[in-house]
């Protein structure tokens, strides 16, 4: 009865994903636009000024702070729903020389714009064009407003230019989709653990109920397997609340950017989250850091001597690859199955032709549920996987940073 | 149309930078205060309290055991005292009789022999008293007999009186 029911549902999704496929192709021009996979999942997955559950036949957007810097014309505070979002996230009016372009915050650079006011831009008034930059090639985007075209500049990133931004001509310090989503995560979880805490103090004699039995175990997992064996049974209680919070902060992430139709947030999966946690990791491990782990950095005992500075410059470049690894290692791996869903659910619309060919649309949709299904499964075990590696290398380097060798003493002798 | 490069996650950004860094310190700070160090503390003591109470039980087990193995010796000393206490009791009864009679024989004897003793006595009052009586009675037999044929022989008077005290020496 059970698989009946279960196969109901799949045909019923099988039928009404290319449906829409066709609606959203059909709507704006009658003539579908071309759909990139790519570029769809690439926005999917990036952080944004506004927050979208719905982009479809009933679009729903949550309209954000906006937070805007820029360093000729000062701070700009309003509603990222003054740019009146439709479509693919693109705001259909700019306000003080902002625009809003695939759900971020652009300003325009070319004079001639008015740039204190509201003005409508009206529907795909956005063009990108290839710039060379330095010998690369570079995507610009720019507004058409009264048939005139204006360059934009994205927000200022700290890459330096080697992942293709650097800084532009404003900051966007902004409560995008990402920290909304982080501070969401962060308030229920808050909810769930001070309950939980509260339950330890009303019946310290009882047996866990209700939510200690789902906190608890994780718990007393993080304890026992990673917190005691890698910094010891004497010295964990120091960093156990760090670890607790970089467990329980990054699952909680990782679970909420997997709930279906709650935006599919990409929170730790954006590398300058991530890069901001590995940061208070490498700051926390090294300010421990004992005696013993530098002279170990620096000047390696028990080997030759000429082996010394070479092991040196190894230890040296460890020190700034552990923080990156664990950095890039999270990043990577939620993005990764998000874009694995994302383009399973893009073979709909690659086989549907966005929307032109309904069959295609059913092949399309009866491949795409069960790659998907399989997909969340695995990526369910993958937010664990990846909380808990977080974890448990911040703990091993934290037990390195603090450990007691006895070279010392032995070469004294 | 779209541009990869615009709204790659993989850019860090100084405002999601600066934002995660508040939350996180914040989310680690509160969390720490309210619920990690409470939780660990709790759960520590419960397991604690849990070892102790093992310990307890094992320990109230042993002592249980040998509570038992005390009782069963304070039972069987117990006995053996009892059978000890009836023991002497009986001996001392056996005794008591045993004196009791001796003492009862010995009394009676003593009686007896007391008896005796009175009683000889007795008979030998009562024959010195009808030996007197015999002599007094002989004597005035005697001196009226003599009074009629010895009148005034003190002679013979004398010679009487020593034959009487002859009869009450036997």
């Amino acid at each position: 009865m059970k698989n009946r029911n279960f196969l109901g549902i799949l045909f019923f999704f099988t039928y009404m994903c290319p449906a829409l496929a066709f609606y959203f192709g059909a709507d704006t021009h009658g003539n579908a636009p071309k759909f990139d996979p790519a570029a769809t999942a690439i926005h999917h997955i990036s952080d944004a000024n506004i927050y979208t559950l719905s982009d479809g036949v009933i679009p729903f957007r949550i309209p954000l702070p906006t937070i805007l810097y820029s360093p000729g014309k000062g701070w700009d505070f309003f509603s990222s729903g003054k740019f009146h979002a439709g479509e693919h996230e693109d705001g259909h009016y700019a306000y003080n020389g902002y625009v809003l372009h695939h759900g971020s915050v652009h300003r325009v650079v070319d004079s001639g714009f008015p740039m204190d006011q509201s003005v409508d831009i009206g529907h795909h008034a956005f063009t990108h064009k290839q710039e060379d930059r330095n010998g690369k090639k570079v995507d610009v985007n720019y507004v058409t407003y009264q048939g005139k075209e204006y360059r934009l500049d994205a927000r200022s990133t700290l890459d330096g230019g080697i992942l293709g931004g650097g800084i532009t001509s404003f900051y966007d310090f902004s409560i995008s989709k990402n920290v909304l989503s982080m501070i969401l995560v962060s308030l229920f979880l808050f909810w769930i653990f001070r309950k939980t805490a509260k339950a330890y103090k009303d019946h310290p004699d009882k047996a866990p109920s209700g939510v200690q039995g789902i906190v608890e175990p994780m718990f007393t997992f993080i304890r026992d397997e990673v917190a005691i064996p890698f910094i010891g049974a004497n010295k964990y209680m120091k960093f156990l609340p760090l670890l607790m919070s970089i467990f329980f902060f990054v699952l909680g992430l990782n679970l909420f950017g997997q709930i279906p139709f709650l935006g599919g947030t990409n929170v730790t999966g954006n590398l300058t989250v991530t890069m901001v946690m590995a940061l208070i990791v490498f700051v926390i491990v090294n300010i421990n850091g004992k005696k013993d782990y530098w002279q170990h950095i620096f000047w390696m005992p028990d080997v030759p001597v000429f082996v010394k500075p070479l092991l040196a410059a190894v230890e040296i470049m460890g020190l700034f690859i552990k923080p990156l690894t664990l950095m890039l290692r999270l990043a990577g791996n939620i993005s990764a199955g998000h874009i694995a869903i994302l383009s399973f659910i893009g073979l709909i619309f690659i086989f549907g032709q966005s929307g032109a060919n309904f069959g295609g649309g059913i092949i399309g949709t009866a491949m795409a549920i069960p790659l998907t299904l399989f997909m969340m499964a695995i990526e369910l075990i993958v937010a664990f996987v990846q909380a808990f590696v977080f974890t448990i290398l911040t703990a091993s380097y934290i037990g390195a940073a603090i450990e007691e060798h006895h070279h010392a003493e032995e070469h004294h002798h | 149309m779209f541009s990869l490069i615009s709204f790659t996650p993989f850019q860090p950004t100084p405002g999601l930078a600066l934002w995660s860094l508040i939350i996180f310190l914040l989310f680690w700070f509160i969390m720490s205060k309210v619920a990690f160090k409470p939780i660990a503390e709790a759960l520590s003591k419960r397991e604690n309290d849990i070892q102790d109470a093992i310990d307890t039980a094992k320990n109230t087990k042993l002592e249980m055991a040998n509570m038992k193995a005390e009782n069963e010796k304070l039972l069987a000393e117990a006995r053996e005292e009892r059978s000890k206490i009836i023991q002497e009791a009986k001996d001392i009864k056996t005794q008591m009789i045993t004196e009791a009679k001796d003492k009862a024989r010995e009394e009676a004897n003593k009686i007896v022999t007391n008896a005796l003793s009175d009683i000889e006595n007795q008979k030998k009052a009562a024959i010195a008293e009808v030996k007197s009586e015999l002599g007094a009675m002989a004597l005035s037999i005697a001196e009226r007999v003599i009074r009629k044929e010895l009148k005034g022989n003190a002679e013979q008077e004398a010679f009487v009186n020593t034959l009487v005290k002859e009869v009450n020496l036997n």
